[in-house]
């Protein structure tokens, strides 16, 4: 394994189309909810503990090898509401395509073949991971990363929060980061014995909400 | 679960008659679990079990437990009704409760109960159970509206709902979460659902408020809500995907979404309100929605 492929896979310049996407933090930001670098914190914990565990779970057990279309069917019952689902599955198709051009693999293809819509992304995540060589517990620290560095860099712009102050919110939950991580590759490493019920299933109803009324909008600057 | 009721004085301090354990507590009133349950919780499980008999619903089981007494209503509209009464006060910390609901193929069935559950702390800081398990077989339909379940200050309390659906079944189930009485702050409390139909999960879903849950009250999970709840429809004569259903203006009186799952014969209502009257009052939205808009063409989701 290769530590800068981590990296280069968490890196927010890797081209996959995140940062066209918030998180929920565009939204969240509208109605009040986020409004300076305290309630992004608490904005950051509470995802990175609901859809950041789910999606470090999803692509700690991507990355161990385990069914990916099986992860993508658990993925959909983990995501309530169809914007989410639509998302993570555009996110998924986009990350994809970069992917292939970066670390090609028989296992990327097989998921293209029978996804030509897209899977969902931290499923797409977990098979990029194993095809650069990376570990589950790689594969899950970059979903569990990516689950807040998207929110707390679109809160910059949002809200023209001092950049310092949303880099220093991530740093704090470091630790956090984590402990999610680690619990999400444990819970991974039972899918093959235990199936895919195992997985985290933590789900936020604010997110949900959010997403949805977030998508009904006609005029947006993030697509989520 | 009646949460006026008191808890049987006697069931917490055992007759001289009873033989006391080596350190001086009660037997256990009851054992009919496996799971071991702290000395002074108690352990129940009610079921309720529903079957057709080829001209009506009958409900040949009821099994009363613990704070589990259930009483059969008059049937209405060809549904057989039960409605479970709290005969104690329940969950206390350390207490094992587990409710069954059956119904076999072609029954019509409504469970309701009679009062909100109140999770309090009881003599102990252990946590409480309270698993349902739910089964509706085919062409049977299972109306399971419990009334709100209220977390209150000092309460540990872990739901399990577990529900297996035949491909053919029809559900209707509401769940309505309370975080702490008015202005109180509430215990902790996690729910962990299971949604199963013809054996493939279509829902998997964890949730987990007050006290040490991150960020429960931070403006990804709940915010300043703290009323919550779900609305899950199955049913097979749904000819979705739905579009999704926004309900309420103002966040401030809480707002709901109507979803399909990716499941598109399942819909889901979530709802975050202030209080239990106008989070009941998006739920009913939700559900009348769901029943009065003509189901438009199918058409795939992805």
């Amino acid at each position: 394994m290769s530590r800068t492929a981590l990296l280069v896979l968490a890196d927010g310049r890797f081209p996959a189309g995140g940062h066209a996407h918030s998180g929920g933090m565009e939204a969240a930001v509208a109605s009040g909810r986020v409004h300076d670098a305290s309630s992004l914190e608490a904005f950051c914990r509470g995802r990175l503990h609901t859809a950041g565990l789910v999606a470090a779970g999803l692509a700690a057990a991507a990355a161990d090898g385990y069914d990916a279309l099986a992860l993508d069917e658990a993925a959909d019952t983990r995501t309530p509401v169809p914007a989410l689902r639509h998302i993570a599955r555009r996110l998924g198709r986009q990350l994809m395509r970069a992917a292939r051009a970066t670390w090609p693999s028989a296992d990327l293809d097989h998921l293209a073949r029978h996804r030509p819509q897209g899977a969902h992304q931290p499923v797409v995540l977990g098979v990029t991971a194993r095809a650069a060589r990376l570990t589950p517990l790689d594969a899950a620290q970059a979903a569990a990363y990516e689950s807040v560095g998207g929110p707390a860099t679109a809160a910059v712009r949002l809200l023209s929060l001092d950049p310092f102050d949303a880099t220093a919110v991530l740093a704090r939950l470091a630790g956090e980061l984590d402990t999610v991580a680690d619990a999400a590759t444990d819970t991974a490493r039972r899918v093959a014995v235990e199936g895919v019920g195992v997985l985290p299933a933590s789900s936020a109803p604010l997110l949900d909400i959010a997403a949805e009324q977030h998508a009904a909008w006609t005029v947006r600057l993030f697509a989520s | 679960m009646n949460a006026t009721t008191a808890r049987m004085p006697a069931l917490r301090s055992a007759p001289a008659a009873e033989p006391l354990r080596t350190d001086g507590a009660p037997y256990e009133r009851r054992s009919t679990g496996p799971a071991p349950a702290h000395p002074s919780g108690v352990i129940a499980t009610a079921r309720i079990r529903a079957g057709h008999n080829g001209r009506t619903t009958t409900v040949p089981l009821l099994h009363h437990d613990g704070p589990f007494h259930l009483r059969r209503l008059r049937a209405r509209g060809g549904q057989a009704r039960v409605r479970v009464l709290g005969a104690m006060s329940a969950p206390l910390g350390g207490d094992r409760l587990a409710l069954d609901i059956s119904a076999e193929a072609h029954a019509r069935l409504e469970v309701t109960t009679a009062a909100a559950t109140i999770a309090l702390r009881g003599p102990t800081t252990a946590p409480a159970t309270y698993d349902v398990r739910v089964r509706v077989g085919d062409h049977a339909m299972l109306h399971w509206l419990p009334e709100p379940l209220i977390s209150t200050r000092g309460s540990t309390l872990h739901q399990t709902f577990v529900i297996d659906l035949a491909a053919t079944a029809h559900l209707l189930m509401r769940e309505e979460q309370l975080l702490g009485r008015s202005g109180e702050a509430p215990g902790h409390l996690s729910t962990r659902l299971t949604v199963r139909r013809g054996g493939r999960p279509i829902l998997e879903q964890h949730t987990a408020y007050g006290d040490p849950a991150p960020a429960w009250d931070g403006p990804a999970v709940l915010g300043t809500h703290r009323a919550t709840g779900q609305l899950l429809l199955v049913d097979p004569q749904l000819r979705s995907p739905r579009e999704p259903h926004l309900i309420g203006d103002d966040p401030a009186e809480g707002h709901a979404v109507l979803t399909p799952l990716a499941d598109p014969q399942a819909l889901i209502a979530t709802a975050v309100a202030p209080t239990p009257a106008q989070l009941r009052h998006l739920l009913d939205a939700a559900l009348a929605y769901a029943y009065q808009t003509p189901t438009p063409q199918a058409q795939g989701e992805q």
